[in-house]
């Protein structure tokens, strides 16, 4: 018997296990100093104790048992759970137009893990017709696989890859494409790919969910299905994240993936558009344009893909009392650029501003946004914004500091010319600045005010 | 075998339930009297009807931890309901909603679940793993409920036997259903997330009797602990019945224990007279393999109807189909339960499945008597070929629903064939049952990732048990040992103050017969007369020493006690020593020479009258008995 039926089991727990001979899956009676127990052997967390086996008794329920109390082991059979989501063929219509799923890992339909106690994503058009059948009431869909990494380990590499990935995607004449990825940096995502990705002819629609989809309230499918439906019948041809607008299953928000951040650790409705409102309301149903400036779907194949990226660039968070030594570590380090989330309208304390001068000598690109979220770097108030300016710390108008972020490494991986990276980093492409902030750019409303009551009590939420 | 016919409630005898083999196990829940929820921090026990915001959300069935959808699962998907959430923000927070992972197990809420694990004499496990339960129907917004198995393999005795205790789970409350209409279920969410735990009998009660007996029993035993809630909604049962031949069918939620004898009554003979409907369908040859039945749109053939729900759906542009069941005639109205027949069976499931929640929602040719003319009637039969051997059974509403009406119609009919469905029903208010939905199996529990395995050590159980007084069980017997009154020892056993009884007794040496009156029917009364709710135990076990010591008499604690809990002043001396007979004696004449005859109105009660005058000045110093004594003396002239 190999190590690997005996998955997930060290120690105490593995010597029991094999002295009896019992790995895993294996339909037992476990005899035991304090009774007797009836169960299947289940593989066991590799982060859990060495000290406890893990049954499944006939009732469904789970149970660890103390390794030490185990006398003996009967063994009754062997039953290995194979996962399988029901898979269906995914019907084909001439007339429905043609949609690409591009999985990057997120969980769009799922089993567990039983090693890690992870979600595994299913995800042939198959499954996913097993599971999401609705669908196929919006178009022919295909999928492709791209990569299987959590959201956190998204990177340059999967950037680059997907851009290409589009760019093929939408040479072969596809009508929509839809991106599977898991949310925590979605919008460091949808920023990279609205700059590589440009004057895209068709809806390029990223989506996730909140609640992993082995939960029957997980917003996937709901989820899933309204990115389906952009991807086919929308006219917006975008970057865009697609993501629930209120907590319960009613509608999602179409954001521009410059503008869009994650502002909930866990709420289904984290995505909001930042400083401005999103570009539509789409449900099962309809697709309900909330403004009329975007780039629309068009016939051609015209789109142009720039997969570049510098990897030195960081991010630096400002709080009051930083060393000047933060910014010279990065210095040092070769660090190319660097975006500032300063405070209120664009601030770094004094102290820091030797290593910003150093930084402007040594060429590197050091940039400025607020950690406000909302509102534009102004640098021209105070006194101290105009130093800065003088140590070569660029304003980055509304530009949102990941954003920011991205387009830097995006920008510095063209070109050296730090006069050309300000240059690309000041034109908008994609929304990322914008002239002007519309007055329910930033709406937060305050929970607790009688007239915030009144409308939430009105609305589901 | 199926010759024996039940009577009715009252005459059915306990050889009667042996007749048909009536077996009933239990699952009872019991809400834990903790400060806060089970997952999260929210106060616990807050219960209020009034919401301030709403939130819509929708269960999809997905794959369990062994890979098959649950059978329950796709019947919910099914019935593609909008689950309306009313929330109140005091009593619930984004955890409830789903919309934040949960905070580890309250600690409170497994210790006392654990508590009640020994006193079932239950084996603990030793590491704890919170499971996913998924419930469809929507009562709980994530679509499943955490739970954890934390003892097995207990008992208790009963009769002359024992009753198994299978296993004890701990887990999270449900919401409270507000409506169900069409596809559209509204819940309220103040109970969800309550800590409580679920314990399960073996089936191991014979008669309706004996399963509210246990009930009660179980009732008490976690009481004793007194860490448990009081009160409606805070304990209830699911009951498990089947018959000889029948199925394990269980009845949800019965909110009052009171109610089990009549609704496990039905159930047995809903089993029994579903068997029995069975063996009629065989001798008409009707059987899984020969069923027959076929269905048609009506809609057309209803041109004016006058019986109002079809013409209603005439009206709204809905469909009428008929069903045709092959050879049924007459069986719609099979009695299946008191008053019930097994039209009601069909029904159930077109309501539950369908979403046609509007009573009546079938109506069939076994009862033509006050729906369609019989020359609507005539033209139906017609139309679909059904001859006077058949039944017909006629739905309405929207296309969609209509079409899985009509599937499931056949589904249960088709199922009268096979025997007794596996389902869960749900209890209602005249004892008996109607269809909740198919029964759940295994696959669906999945481990809860969320939350890692906790173990729990034996330090943990030790330190539990060092509270804990003896057995619920050993202590009732004590108690009739030491001739606690009959009235009493119940009340005394599932007393705050058990503990406090067995010290007044082994180390104070006190009355047991006073002690548990002082425990228990004169803290009632107090709680009556005075509604006082709190009683401190060091201040009853100061009244207890007092009496040990003398300084306090039996006669006098109610007394005592009432003033320290109301927190009045009194006039009591603790140091001093109950009066001499001497003492009373002078004190009593004293008394008696200063009484107005005014308040001896009463000549024949002359006596009682001046007792309780000198009980009421002296009592707390002067036991009862003596004051009658002297007082009678001194009255009868002695000196």
């Amino acid at each position: 018997m190999g190590e690997k039926s005996f998955k997930g089991y060290s120690g105490k727990a593995l010597s029991v296990l094999q002295k009896f001979n019992a790995p895993v899956w294996s339909d037992v009676e476990l005899i035991t100093s304090k009774g007797n127990y009836k169960g299947i052997i289940l593989p066991r967390s590799e982060t859990a104790d060495d000290l406890h086996v893990v049954l499944k008794m006939p009732i469904g329920y789970n149970i660890g048992i103390k390794a030490e109390s185990i006398t003996n082991i009967n063994i009754f059979g062997y039953k290995e759970a194979h996962y399988q989501i029901p898979e269906k063929e995914f019907p084909r219509d001439p007339s429905k137009p043609n949609v690409k799923l591009l999985g990057t890992g997120g969980t769009i339909a799922s089993r567990l893990d039983y090693r890690t106690g992870a979600v595994i994503p299913a995800f042939s058009p198959g499954e996913l017709y097993g599971s999401v059948p609705e669908l196929a009431d919006y178009c022919n869909l295909d999928t492709e696989k791209l990569y299987g990494v959590f959201s956190e380990n998204m990177g340059p590499e999967q950037w680059i890859g997907t851009a290409k990935a589009i760019g093929k995607e939408i040479e072969k004449g596809v009508d929509g494409i839809v991106i599977g990825h898991g949310t925590d940096v979605m919008h460091h995502t949808a920023a990279i790919l609205s700059f590589m990705v440009q004057n895209s002819p068709v809806p390029i629609v990223m989506v996730g969910s909140q609640r992993s989809s082995d939960r029957p309230s997980s917003d996937a499918a709901l989820n899933l299905i309204h990115a389906v439906n952009t991807a086919a019948e929308s006219d917006i041809a975008e970057i865009m994240v697609c993501m629930f607008g209120p907590t319960s299953d009613v509608y999602g928000l179409l954001h521009r993936g410059t503008r869009v951040r994650k502002m909930h650790s866990s709420y289904r409705s984290t995505f909001r558009t930042i400083g401005d409102i999103p570009i539509a309301k789409v449900s099962r149903d309809e697709i309900v344009p909330l403004r009329q400036d975007y780039k629309r779907r068009r016939k051609d194949k015209e789109v142009k893909i720039i997969p570049t990226f510098e990897e030195k660039v960081s991010i630096v968070y400002y709080y009051p009392n930083m060393k000047p030594d933060v910014i010279d570590s990065l210095v040092d380090n070769g660090y190319r650029g660097i975006i500032i989330a300063g405070t209120g309208l664009g601030h770094v304390n004094k102290p820091v501003y030797p290593a910003l001068k150093r930084a402007q000598e040594k060429g590197v690109a050091v940039y400025m946004t607020v950690q406000t979220l909302w509102g534009y770097v102004q640098m021209y108030v105070y006194e101290t914004g105009r130093e800065m300016m003088q140590l070569g710390v660029v304003p980055c108008a509304n530009m949102l500091p990941e954003v920011a972020y991205v387009k830097l490494c995006w920008a510095l991986g063209q070109t050296d010319d730090l006069e050309k990276v300000k240059e690309i980093m000041l034109t908008p492409i994609a929304g990322e600045i914008t002239e002007r902030e519309p007055s329910n750019g930033y709406l937060i409303y305050q929970g607790g005010l009688p007239e915030v009551e009144e409308f939430i009590s009105r609305y589901v939420k | 075998m199926y010759d024996f016919r039940f009577k009715p409630f009252e005459e059915m005898t306990d050889e009667d339930y042996e007749k048909v083999g009536f077996k009933s196990g239990l699952e009872i829940h019991q809400q834990l009297l903790t400060e806060k929820k089970l997952f999260c921090r929210c106060p616990a026990g807050m219960f209020n009807k009034n919401y301030d915001a709403e939130i819509l959300r929708h269960m999809r069935p997905t794959l369990s931890e062994l890979g098959e959808y649950d059978g329950t699962a796709l019947m919910e998907f099914k019935t593609k309901k909008e689950i309306i959430y009313r929330i109140n923000r005091q009593s619930v927070c984004t955890y409830e909603m789903d919309d934040t992972p949960p905070f580890l197990i309250n600690e409170q809420a497994l210790e006392i679940a654990l508590e009640t694990g020994l006193l079932y004499g239950c084996n603990i496990v030793d590491e704890l793993h919170i499971a996913r339960k998924q419930y469809l129907d929507g009562s709980i917004p994530t679509g499943f409920q955490r739970t954890a198995i934390f003892a097995l393999n207990g008992k208790i005795p009963y009769k002359d036997r024992e009753i198994e205790i299978v296993q004890m789970s701990i887990e999270e409350d449900s919401c409270r259903e507000v409506s169900d209409v069409g596809h559209r279920r509204v819940y309220i969410t103040d109970r969800l997330g309550m800590p409580l735990i679920e314990t399960v009998t073996g089936p191991d009660m014979r008669t309706p009797q004996e399963v509210a007996e246990v009930a009660l029993l179980c009732a008490n035993i976690v009481r004793s602990t007194n860490k448990v809630r009081r009160g409606a909604g805070a304990a209830r049962e699911d009951v498990n019945v089947s018959v000889t031949g029948g199925t394990r069918i269980e009845i949800k939620g019965v909110p009052k224990i009171s109610r089990i004898p009549r609704l496990t009554y039905n159930e047995a003979m809903r089993q029994w007279n579903l068997l029995r409907l069975r063996e009629e369908l065989k001798k008409r040859n009707i059987t899984e393999e020969t069923f027959g039945s076929s269905h048609h749109d009506i809609t057309k053939l209803m041109k004016k109807p006058h019986y109002l729900p079809i013409k209603t759906a005439v009206e709204n542009g809905e469909v009428i189909k008929a069903v045709v069941l092959k050879g049924f005639a007459g069986l719609l109205n099979w009695q299946t339960q008191t008053n019930t027949y097994f039209s009601k069976e069909i029904s159930d499931r077109v309501r539950v499945i369908a979403c046609l929640t509007t009573i009546p929602n079938i109506i069939h040719s076994d009862s033509k008597g006050d729906n369609l003319t019989s020359f609507e009637w005539f033209d139906v039969l017609k139309n679909c070929s059904a001859t006077e051997n058949d039944s017909v059974v006629i739905v309405w509403g929207s296309e969609e629903d209509t079409n899985t009406a009509v599937k499931e119609i056949i589904i249960r009919a088709k199922e009268a064939t096979i025997g007794i469905p596996s389902e869960t029903r749900q209890a209602l208010r005249d004892g008996t049952n109607g269809f909740e939905r198919i029964l759940p199996g295994a696959d669906r529990m999945y481990p809860d990732t969320d939350l890692p395995p906790k173990e729990i050590t034996s330090e943990v159980l030790d330190d539990i048990r060092q509270n804990l007084d003896r057995p619920y069980f050993e202590r009732i017997k004590w108690y009739k040992e030491l001739g606690v009154p009959k009235n009493v020892i119940s009340n005394l056993a599932v007393s705050p103050y058990t503990k406090l009884f067995r010290k007044s007794i082994e180390e104070y040496d006190l009355d047991p017969k006073f002690v548990s009156r002082s425990l228990t029917s004169d803290l009632n009364r107090l709680k009556k007369l005075n509604r006082i709710e709190q009683f401190d135990e060091d201040n009853l076990e100061k009244a207890l020493k007092l009496v040990r010591d003398k300084k306090l008499s039996h006669s006098g604690i109610f007394y005592y006690l009432q003033k320290t809990f109301m927190n009045t002043e009194f006039n009591f001396d603790e140091n001093s020593k109950l009066l001499s007979e001497d003492e009373i004696k002078k004190t009593a004449k004293e008394i008696i020479g200063s009484i107005d005859d005014t308040q001896l109105h009463n000549a024949e009660k002359k006596n009682e009258i001046t007792i309780g005058i000198v009980m009421k000045k002296i009592s707390l110093k002067a036991e009862g008995k003596t004051v009658r004594e002297v007082v009678e003396s001194i009255l009868n002239g002695g000196n």
